[in-house]
Parts: C-alpha cells; sequence; structure tokens
C-alpha cells in the first residue's frame, strides 16, 4: 500500500499547484475584462470623478499584483471578499438580501448546484453504466443501435431544447413533475427532490451518452484478450463474462469519464437553471460577470476549478485502486 | 463408458476473414481422439494447429468460421449444438490451457476466485468443496504453499507456477478432454520440464484425454501418445509417438526431424594480446533502486559469436542496453576496439554508435510499418555513411543482395507484405547499413519457425565470415548456442556464472547451473522426461532446483 499513497500524496500535491496557476489564471482573465465595476453601475452618465472614487473605495485602483495578493492571502484564510454589490450598492444592483461577503452569498447557490449534481449523478450513473453493458452484451444488435442513436441524439441537442421537450412531456401533457424549480432553504427534502427532477431528468440526458458509450467502449475493447477468452472456455454466460471478467478492467476509462461528467454538473448547468429557475451557482456567476462583480466571479470560478481539480484527483485515485497490480504489490 | 471416440471431427474446414474475404486455414482434416489419449498436434506457425484445437471444442474466436464438416463431442454434434449447450460442455466437460497463463488470468480476480469459477457455475461443487479440491490439485502438481498460493493475484505468482494453477483451473470441474495450446513455450527450459512432469502426471492420474498443441517436437514427444503433424492446414501424416519419431514417412516431417543438424565448423583459438571489439568490464546496472546486473565481465574478438545464455530475468538484454548505452551501468565500463565508450548513448559520436548495431527479437515492431524495405535500410545509410541519391540507392541494392533478397522486388514493399523470416532479414540489412564491426542479436531467432531460424543462422554465419563481424548472441535456446557459438557465457540472476569456448561448455564437468540448463532442453527421445525424473527425482526439477544453486 506505501506505494499508492506515494502516488495519492503526489497527486494531492500536484492538485495544489495546480489550483494556485488556475487562481492566477482567474484573476488576470477577470481583470482583462473590458470595463470594471465601477463603470458597470454608473452607467453611461459616470462622471470620471464618481468612478475614481468607486475604484478608490474597492481598492480597484491598486496594482494588479497587490490586488490578486491581497486577494489570495484572504482566501487562503478563507475569506473571499465581499460582494461589490451586496457591500455598498445593493440599491443600484435592485437586490435586497442581507448576505453580504461574498462567502454568504454563495454557500446557499452552491448547495443547491450540489444537490442537483448529486440528484443527476444518482440517476445517470447507474444508467449509463448498464446501458453500456447491455450494449456490449448485444453489441451490433437493434438494442445497441438504438442505445447509440438515442443517447446520441439527446447529447447533440441543446439542452434548453431538451428542456423544453421534457416539460411539454412530463409537467404540460401529463403533469407529473414541476416545471419551475424555485426551491428555498427549508424546504422538506421530498419536495426539493420532486422540484429538482425535471433538470435532473435534463442533465441525465446529456451526460448519458458520454458515459454510456465509454463503458460500451472499454468493455468491448477487452473482449479479444486472452482471459476473456478464457471465461468464455469455461463455458460462463455472456452476461457474466462481461459484468465479472470484462468490467473489473475496464474500471479506470470508465472512472475517469465519470468524473469529467460530474465535473460538468457543477460547473456548466447554468443554461437548465435558467430554463427550470433553479438558484444555483452558474446563474449567480453570469450575472456577477455581467455587473463585474469581480470577488463573486472570482471565488465561483475558484469554486469550479476546485471542483475539476477534486473530481479528477479522485477519479485518478479510484483508477489506481482499480488496478490490483498497485493494491496487492508483489 | 462406451466404445465410440470421445472426439469426432470429420472433414473439418476452417476459414479465416481477412479484409472481408474468408481465406482457407485448415482444409478438411479428420481427428480422432480415444478416452484417455493424448494426441499432439504439431506444425509450424500457420499450420492452424490452435485453430484446429479450439474448433475441437465447438469454439471458433471472432474471425474464424468453421465452413464444411463435424464435430462430435462424445456423441453429441458441437456444431449444431446450441449456445447454451456448448455452455454447459465447456469448462465443465471440456476445458482449455492456454499458451500464457499471465495473460489467460484475469488479472482483477484471485487465482482461487477463478478456479471455482467453473465449478460453481456449473453446479459440480460448492465454493468450499471446490476450494478444498483446488488446494489438493494445487499439492498433486507440486505447487509450493498449496495452501496460500490460491490466495493471491495472478501477478503475484511466477510464469511456471500460474501455468500449473491453469492446469488446476482446467481439471476442476474432472474434464474428460482438455486442449493443452502450447502451455509451455512462454516459459524458460528449466521451468517447462517441471510443468511438463505436472500435466504428464495430472492427465495419467484422472485418465482425461487431451490434444497437446506445440512446436516443439522434443516436447511432444514426452506427452503424446500419438501424433499429428499439420502443414499449412493439411494433415501430413498421424502416427503413434515412437513410430513417428523412429519412421516418419513424409519429407516434411523428416525435414521437421533434421533441422537441428546445422553446426559451424571451429574456429582457431584467438591470438593471445588481441584487443577485443568489444569488452565489457565489472558492469554493475540496476533499474531505478533495482540492481539488476553485478560485476558483469567478458570479452568479444573479432570474427567470433559470443553467446549469452540464461533464463528470462538473468540480466541477457540488460547487459546489451549497457553495450548500446541506452541503460548506462552503475560501475564498470564498455570498452570498443581498446577505447572506452561514455556510458550514455547521447554522449556517443556517430562513429562510436555505428559500431555497435542491434538485431531484435520482434522484427515485427522492430521494423516501423509505414515505411518501405527500401526507407527503413536507407536511413541508417544516409545517418552513418552520409550517402544520398544515387548512391544512397546502389548501398541498400547491395544490402538487400547481401541478405538474398531480390531488390527491385523488395525495394518499394512494406513490411507488412513480408514473412517473418523475412522481415528478420531486413532487420539484419538495416544493422549491416552501419557497417559496424559488432552486432548484438537478441533472441532472433526464438519468434520463427525451426526451418526459417536455421535459414537466418546460415545467412548470419556467412556474413560472419565475409565481413568479420563479432556477434553477441542473446539466447535461451541451447540448440542455437550450439550451432552458431563460438565462445559461451552462461548468466543467471545478473551474475556471468561460466564463460568459455563453445566445447568446454558443452563438454563436463560443467558448472552446476549450466548443468541444470543443459539436462533440462528436452530431447526427441520419448523417454528423457522419465530418465530424466528417475534421474533427479520429482523434488529436484523446475523452480526446485534452481533455487538449490
Amino acid at each position: 500500500m506505501g506505494n499508492v499513497l506515494t502516488i495519492i500524496l503526489k497527486r494531492l500535491a500536484l492538485g495544489l499547484l495546480t489550483l494556485l496557476i488556475v487562481s492566477v489564471v482567474i484573476f488576470v482573465a477577470v481583470n482583462l475584462l473590458p470595463g470594471d465595476f465601477a463603470e458597470a453601475i454608473l452607467g453611461q452618465g459616470a462622471t470620471p470623478e464618481a468612478v475614481a472614487s468607486i475604484r478608490r473605495d474597492l481598492g480597484l485602483d491598486q496594482p494588479l499584483v497587490t490586488r490578486y495578493f491581497d486577494w489570495l492571502g484572504g482566501a487562503l484564510q478563507g475569506d473571499l471578499g465581499s460582494s461589490f454589490a451586496q457591500a455598498n450598492f445593493a440599491s443600484f444592483t435592485g437586490t435586497t438580501s442581507g448576505a453580504t461577503t461574498v462567502a454568504e452569498q454563495i454557500a446557499p447557490r452552491f448547495g443547491n448546484t450540489m444537490f442537483l449534481a448529486m440528484v443527476t449523478a444518482a440517476i445517470a450513473v447507474p444508467f449509463s453504466i448498464v446501458l453500456g453493458i447491455l450494449a456490449a452484451l448485444y453489441r451490433n444488435t437493434v438494442f445497441d443501435r438504438a442505445t447509440n442513436i438515442f443517447t446520441l441524439s439527446s447529447i447533440s441537442s441543446p439542452e434548453f431544447f431538451l428542456a423544453y421537450i421534457l416539460i411539454l412531456f412530463l409537467a404540460v401533457l401529463n403533469p407529473i413533475f414541476p416545471s419551475l424549480s424555485n426551491i428555498f432553504d427549508g424546504m422538506p427534502f421530498s419536495e426539493r427532490l420532486e422540484k429538482s427532477m425535471l433538470p435532473a431528468l435534463t442533465l441525465t440526458l446529456v451526460v448519458t451518452a458520454h458515459m454510456m458509450r465509454m463503458t460500451r467502449a472499454a468493455i468491448i475493447n477487452l473482449l479479444a484478450s486472452p482471459y476473456i477468452e478464457m471465461a468464455r472456455l469455461k463455458g460462463l454466460s455472456p452476461m457474466r463474462v462481461i459484468v465479472r471478467h470484462a468490467l473489473p478492467n475496464a474500471l479506470a476509462p470508465i472512472i475517469n469519464v465519470i468524473a469529467l461528467n460530474l465535473a460538468y454538473l457543477i460547473t456548466g448547468v447554468v443554461v437548465v437553471e435558467v430554463v427550470f429557475v433553479y438558484p444555483g451557482i452558474g446563474q449567480l456567476f453570469v450575472d456577477s460577470v455581467k455587473i463585474r462583480d469581480i470577488p463573486v466571479v472570482q471565488a465561483c470560478c475558484l469554486i469550479f476549478a476546485t471542483a475539476f481539480i477534486l473530481l479528477n484527483l479522485t477519479a485518478d485515485i479510484m483508477s489506481i485502486l482499480s488496478n490490483p497490480r498497485l493494491r496487492h504489490p508483489k | 463408458m462406451s466404445d465410440q471416440p470421445l472426439v469426432k471431427m470429420r472433414g473439418v474446414k476452417l476459414e479465416g476473414r481477412s479484409d472481408e474475404v474468408w481465406s482457407p486455414i485448415i482444409n478438411g482434416v479428420d481427428l480422432t481422439l480415444a478416452r484417455g489419449e493424448v494426441l499432439g498436434l504439431i506444425g509450424e506457425s500457420g499450420a492452424g494447429k490452435s485453430t484446429l484445437g479450439l474448433a475441437a471444442m465447438g469454439y471458433t474466436r471472432d474471425g474464424v468460421r468453421i465452413s464444411e464438416g463435424t464435430v462430435e463431442f462424445d456423441g453429441i454434434d458441437l456444431l449444431k449444438a446450441s449456445a447454451a449447450t456448448k455452455r454447459e460442455l465447456l469448462g465443465k466437460r471440456i476445458a482449455y490451457v492456454a499458451q500464457s497463463a499471465a495473460a489467460s488470468f484475469n488479472p482483477a480476480h484471485k487465482l482461487m476466485d477463478q478456479h471455482v469459477e467453473g465449478p460453481v457455475q456449473h453446479h459440480v461443487m460448492s465454493r468450499a468443496e471446490s476450494e478444498a479440491d483446488g488446494i489438493e490439485l494445487y499439492r498433486k502438481l507440486r505447487l509450493p504453499n498449496p495452501e496460500q498460493i490460491g490466495f493471491r493475484y495472478p501477478h503475484q505468482v511466477s510464469g511456471g507456477q500460474l501455468q500449473r494453477c491453469m492446469t488446476a483451473m482446467a481439471m476442476s470441474c474432472r474434464p474428460d478432454l482438455i486442449i493443452f495450446d502450447e502451455p509451455t513455450t512462454a516459459l524458460d527450459v528449466t521451468t517447462q520440464i517441471e510443468v511438463l512432469a505436472s500435466i504428464r502426471d495430472i492427465v495419467e492420474q484422472f485418465n482425461t484425454a487431451a490434444i497437446y498443441i506445440t512446436h516443439d517436437l522434443a516436447v511432444v514427444a514426452q506427452m503424446a501418445d500419438r501424433i499429428k503433424v499439420l502443414l499449412k492446414g493439411d494433415e501430413v501424416e498421424t502416427a503413434d509417438t515412437r513410430t513417428m519419431l523412429s519412421a516418419p514417412t513424409q519429407e516434411y516431417t523428416k525435414s521437421l526431424w533434421a533441422v537441428r543438424s546445422f553446426e559451424r565448423p571451429k574456429k582457431p583459438a584467438v591470438q593471445t594480446g588481441a584487443v577485443p571489439v568489444v569488452s565489457v568490464q565489472s558492469v554493475d546496472a540496476a533499474y531505478g533502486t533495482v540492481p539488476v546486473l553485478h560485476d558483469v565481465s567478458f570479452d568479444m574478438h573479432e570474427g567470433r559469436t559470443v553467446a549469452v545464455v540464461g533464463e528470462s530475468g538473468s540480466g541477457k538484454s540488460t547487459t546489451a542496453r549497457c553495450i548500446t548505452g541506452l541503460l548506462p551501468p552503475k560501475a564498470g565500463q564498455i570498452m570498443v576496439d581498446g577505447q572506452v565508450m561514455p556510458a550514455d548513448y547521447r554522449k556517443r559520436s556517430k562513429d562510436q554508435l555505428r559500431q555497435v548495431q542491434m538485431i531484435y527479437q520482434m522484427a515485427d515492431t522492430a521494423l516501423n510499418p509505414r515505411m518501405s524495405i527500401g526507407q527503413i535500410i536507407a536511413r541508417p545509410v544516409q545517418f552513418y555513411l552520409g550517402l544520398t541519391g544515387a548512391a544512397k540507392r546502389k548501398k541498400v541494392d547491395k544490402l538487400l543482395e547481401q541478405i538474398e533478397l531480390e531488390p527491385t522486388q523488395y525495394y518499394n514493399r512494406l513490411p507488412s507484405e513480408l514473412s517473418g523470416g523475412q522481415k528478420q532479414r531486413i532487420g539484419i540489412a538495416r544493422a549491416l547499413a552501419a557497417e559496424p564491426k559488432f552486432i548484438i542479436c537478441d533472441e532472433v531467432t526464438s519468434a520463427l519457425d525451426q526451418l526459417v531460424a536455421e535459414g537466418i543462422l546460415r545467412l548470419l554465419a556467412r556474413l560472419q565470415d565475409e565481413l568479420a563481424l563479432s556477434y553477441m548472441f542473446i539466447t535461451h535456446d541451447l540448440a542455437t548456442v550450439k550451432a552458431i557459438a563460438d565462445e559461451v557465457v552462461v548468466m543467471k540472476d545478473g551474475r556471468v556464472v561460466e564463460q568459455g569456448l563453445k566445447d568446454e561448455m558443452f563438454t563436463p564437468p560443467h558448472h552446476p547451473y549450466t548443468d541444470l540448463l543443459l539436462s533440462s532442453v528436452p530431447e526427441m527421445d520419448p523417454d528423457w522426461l522419465n530418465n530424466l525424473l528417475a534421474e533427479r527425482g520429482v523434488d529436484n526439477i523446475g523452480d526446485a532446483a534452481v533455487n538449490k544453486m
């Protein structure tokens, strides 16, 4: 086990380094956006004095490097700063929530996003893997082709289109699930789940194709190997050959694709959130970019980057653990 | 028990598909196997032995089909039987032992889990019964630590042991028939013996019928009651083992028997004080922190062949990597023509690199599949000799003539259009292109059939005479050593255990390890294994004997 631990620690250190680099990229990129918060808030009638005054108040007049290290220092201590918009200019932006720090503002939204991601993952991951196994088992049959066509068409359609189709069939024609997902704090779990169902199903359709096709391909890739031939020559059923003999050796690529899709569920669901009015982090992110609320944008980016890195790290570690040579050294 | 044969194949034709065209692999072969009988199936690669062996199980690989004929197992027509009926037979009454146990055990599961799978899935035994039986079989097969070995993963067990575990797995349901598909080809000679002895014992003990597929005549002589010889999908002849060995009727069979006759004349001794072409001096080497070579020293002289022999893992190829500079030694040095070579090939000059060339075991992977033969050979011609245009073409043509391939015919072909032996010849031409003094031949004939291999050995011998080349010949095949070596270096566990002239090495007294290696090479005599076992005792063969060294 010693060498596995070393590998994991190395990956972890590498992950932290990546995060640091990403934070620099985020900071520079956000500051490359044309205009800043002061200009965005004051609009066309801004006098140079007013703009300069707001910049001074928010520290926007400091050099980039100073601002980066101030921000990094805060972030390392868990302080992501205060939202420009919420701190002093709530009246300008029309928002009235009491949250002033970035953390307070993001926390509930992030919780909602995680909830939706988990509900989706709970449906999509088992669904795709089972579908992938069945497609591998019945490869080149009508079932296999139908599955491929279905998943490929759903991944090729725009998300909002899938969302409206689901609303049409599952909310309008057959009112099974609500079409609006306006969840809020303190809502009972069952109601939360029911309201999240349509966005979760939409996202499931989006991520299934990738995972299912990788499962199918990774399994079929192994079917020519000598140990699969041996399993067949032992007179095992085709299902057992695939599930017991091919799948455990196909896990590494499948796990990686799952991680990639889970990361997408956390970072890339703005459109679905908008369609279902779901109060997730994606909407907050887009709104903040619009008004150049830089602390919020940076915090969101950092969360997305962390999610990506953590999930890929988990995938790496699980791939390593799925290899018996590393789990049980000689 | 009825009188009808266990396996009855009549007029079986098999076809293989390549590029959407079906071409014949087996052109109508009959095969009959009685209960408890062991049939040896021999032939060169491409003869269709494995395909026929699998067909006897009613199984074909993807891209292969049985186009005609009948296959009956104990009166059941396997070609008409449903998939479910065949699954009921496979594993339970017909079992298979594959060539590479390392590839044929599932890396994700423990050996015992794979062992009990057949009996449990076929409802022959409960898991607990099958586990107990497995341990008993491991003991019968003389595996070390039979109680524990089943609870390891395949990668934790050595090749010879794994091959015996696979035989145990094949035995798990006490089948009537086992197909052994080259079960010892991938093993070292000393390990091979114990696997052969184990397989033979257990097959006799349970009166199991077997089809034993191999290309090694000496092996099949030990194992089979009857031998069937195949050539390019046709049966050449069938006879019982002793008749076949003493009085083969067909020319092809006789030629197979006669292959090992090639031997080079003895060369005069090296003059004292002659500077060796290559001198390996006290070399230590390691992969990372794992030491591989310990104080390896030997010299190679002009126009002579030094055979480096030893089992897998003994450090033969690592020594070659040190000489070429691919693996800089931790200590010691490599001298060429009396000059110390930089340890790392990146620090060697073009001329220093030119002097040491290499020919590889797998010509398939050593030639760039997208380059034509002409391009492959022209590259070193241009790189080392600086020839271009017509001069380059002329040199390539000359090299092709030297390896006995017609330049106009082969210049524009791709490696995939060549046979295995021709590809190896291209590998030789590529090494010659640099006009080296010294060539390392790393198992250059071990992937080839005997007749083809002999052609390569004769070519190398001729080139040596013409060009005064020195060869370092890495091999584990002692027949090859006998054929072409002038001097022999025996390696074990990264050390040189014995070195000297070939005649000295092949005449007693030997170093005990050399003795073990020599006595482990199977001979054509059907009683060889019995005599050896009687002489050494069952507990003194294979790994056990090696470990006593």
